[in-house]
């Protein structure tokens, strides 16, 4: 398998602000006071990969990083630290603003969560598609109604629909404008945020399969971010959990979701609704996730939270640790992994 | 369990005006839920379950007009009640807890604040003991530090206790039915699980009736003894939990089912609903509105919808309704 996508311990931190002006932050470098400002922690030492044609599920609670991740993949954001590499192109290194105009750009293209907010409402749905494949190829013309007929019908989206505006869609066709003007650049990586999120079940499916479908046609990968885990089980090869900034565990999606081995795995897996309840005690979490700004870096993020939370985990962040293809960031792994051996 | 229901709805017919002519919202909705017992209304976006909702609890968007049907609470009908009886009886007796916890507060007021006005129009709670009550409150619903959140603006909280906040505010008076409108869309699964035992527990030691509005079928098995499921402003299937999963009768409710994510192993074998909701401002509305999509749509169709009652209490509003045991067929073969 060829790696598309390598990222190499990146990191985002966002100034908090310290509820501080530009005026009094001035004031108080002057007065020999500390310079730095505390830090939202929003992404830190994140690595992974994504190969080829894989699709990678990036699952966590709000306020965990995923989207800060996810617009510095892009590269909406900068990068505080660490590298991006897509293929043998290194991309952290170009500010967000130039690279907007790189000709890698079309290589990794968005999904936003809702089309009905997200595409321009001034624009009809074939402006929309029609937008990228002006700026980034340059097309015009015939060639460029061309392409955007060829890409709504392989989005299952009727050409005569191509003249409304997002507000005369409905929710199924607006999703559909959404992957069509992403994929009309033809991208290697496609980054779909919650891109089912504010569809029904019915339409959901429908979506979903399209996705499937045009990922074997193409050969791209996806990036496939959600909170809705049983849609991440369908759709994913691997997937990656995180908690306030850090990846706690890794591995593919069958083994993760079947044998979590971080107790937050464990609680989010536990707390999905199923349709048929078995009715086991469930796992809960209790009170709310630490602060993300200037955490201690020796304090395991989870801890506080974590009903298996000891001494150690006050005074030593646990690292990543492999167990076979499964990755996890928690000291106790080893108690959960004879269900793993066993299972496999 | 006592037999009385606490809030009887029958025949509930709701019509919007608008430019495009006349939404016919609701047809003929009738449910009804027990003391204590736990209901959810399950459907698609625009199946009528929190106008439903709305108009139970007098609260419809002014375009709305309720044109039949009666929702007894007690011996009270609601839907023909003064406007001064539902003030009465709204927040006393019935409450409801919103979609989105942070709009549906007062952005302005300190949440203890919010809570204890609720006490002192509807709990008999007097105005100089209401602030330490409302502590008391968000103690219940498991907010640490209620006496330095007590001051709190929801601003300044998480959606997560946004929405205990909301549940406190609710059940404050300590009603005898809540209706609780998609209480977890917009939270994340952990916290959603944490505000469904709360809402669960406290409707079990109350021995409040709870009607659970939402799309999602999985939590409504889980969370309710019975499930409503509407489509288009009809009513359906009504069944036990268990029973709705287990025999489905109407195509409708099997097909949900069979498009829900959990009920697959794979991608390829969920299955879509093809089409889509009828356009309800049309003249020529069929007696069913789910036979335009039905694959087992008959000749009998073009009648007026029965209600079929298999066993104690199954309802099904179909003329040709899914024989027992078959509608398992899809996902066991699936399996």
């Amino acid at each position: 398998m060829t790696v598309l996508l390598d990222v190499e311990q990146v990191s985002k931190y966002f100034p908090a602000g310290g509820g501080l002006g530009p005026l009094a932050r001035f004031k108080r470098r002057l007065s020999g006071g500390p310079e730095l400002l505390p830090k939202v922690y929003a992404v830190d030492d994140v690595s992974f990969v994504i190969n080829k044609g894989e699709t990678v599920g990036l699952v966590g609670e709000s306020g965990c990083g995923k989207s800060s991740l996810v617009r510095t993949l892009t590269r909406l954001l900068d990068v505080t630290g660490g590298r991006i590499k897509l293929g043998d192109r290194e991309l952290s290194l170009k500010p967000s603003r130039v690279f907007a105009r790189d000709r890698d750009r079309a290589r990794i293209q968005m999904v936003f969560q809702d089309a009905g907010e997200s595409v321009n409402p001034r624009f009809t749905a074939f402006d929309a598609i029609a937008d990228p494949l002006r700026r980034l190829r340059k097309l015009r013309g015939k060639l460029l109604k061309e392409r955007v007929e060829a890409v709504a019908t392989q989005c299952g989206l009727p050409l005569q629909l191509l003249s409304r505006f997002p507000h005369q869609l409905s929710g199924g066709q607006r999703a559909r404008v959404g992957i069509a003007r992403a994929i009309a650049v033809g991208p290697d990586l496609l980054v779909l945020d919650e891109p089912t999120a504010a569809l029904d079940v019915s339409v959901q499916v429908v979506i979903l399969q399209l996705l499937q479908q045009l990922k074997r046609e193409f050969g791209m990968s996806y990036l496939f971010v959600s909170h809705d885990l049983s849609v991440v089980r369908l759709l994913c090869d691997r997937v990656l959990v995180m908690y306030l900034g850090k990846v706690v565990e890794s591995g593919p999606a069958a083994e993760v979701f079947e044998h979590p081995l971080h107790p937050y795995t464990q609680a989010l897996v536990a707390a999905v609704p199923r349709l048929h309840d078995d009715g086991v005690e469930r796992l809960r979490l209790s009170g709310e996730p630490r602060s993300p700004i200037d955490p201690d870096p020796n304090v395991c993020r989870f801890y506080g939270r974590c009903p298996r939370g000891t001494d150690a985990c006050k005074t030593t962040m646990p690292a990543l640790r492999s167990f076979g293809a499964h990755e996890v960031a928690c000291h106790f792994a080893e108690e959960f992994l004879p269900q793993v051996k066993a299972a496999s | 369990m006592i037999s009385a229901p606490a809030l009887a709805v029958e025949g509930l017919s709701v019509e919007f005006r608008t430019r495009g002519g006349i939404v016919r919202a609701l047809d003929n909705v009738s449910f009804g839920v027990e003391k204590g017992e736990t209901i959810a209304l399950v459907g698609e976006s625009g199946s009528g379950k929190s106008v439903t909702a709305y108009a139970v609890m007098g609260i419809l968007d002014p375009a709305g007009r309720v044109t039949g049907g009666r929702a007894m609470l007690g011996g009270l009908d609601l839907l023909s009640a003064t406007a001064s009886q539902i003030a009465e009886v709204r927040g006393r007796d019935i409450a409801m807890i919103f979609q989105n916890p942070r709009t549906a507060l007062n952005p302005i007021r300190p949440v203890g604040r919010q809570i204890a006005d609720v006490l002192i129009r509807h709990g008999n709670v007097p105005r100089n003991k209401a602030q330490g009550e409302a502590v008391e409150m968000l103690r219940a619903v498991g907010i640490t530090d209620p006496v330095r959140r007590a001051k709190a603006y929801p601003f300044e909280m998480s959606g997560g206790m946004c929405q205990r906040v909301m549940i406190a505010i609710a059940l404050a008076a300590k009603p005898s039915l809540l209706i609780a409108d998609e209480p977890t869309t917009g939270l994340d699964v952990t916290t959603q699980a944490v505000i469904m035992d709360l809402v669960n527990d406290l409707a079990r030691q109350m021995g409040m009736a709870t009607i659970f509005i939402t799309h999602d079928l999985a939590l409504a098995g889980q969370r309710s003894a019975r499930i409503v499921v509407m489509h288009a402003g009809h009513v359906v299937e009504n069944a036990p939990t268990k029973e709705i999963f287990e025999h489905p009768r109407h195509p409708y409710t099997s097909e949900l089912i069979a498009a829900t994510p959990d009920s697959a192993a794979s991608l390829d074998e969920l299955a879509s609903i093809p089409g889509s909701l009828p356009d309800l401002r049309r003249a020529d509305l069929p007696p069913c509105r789910y036979s335009e999509r039905c694959p087992r749509k008959i000749d009998a169709c073009a009648q007026p919808l029965p209600h079929t009652t298999f066993g104690a209490d199954h309802v099904v509003a179909c003329w040709n309704p899914l024989p027992e045991k078959a509608a398992l067929a899809p996902t066991e073969s699936a399996a």
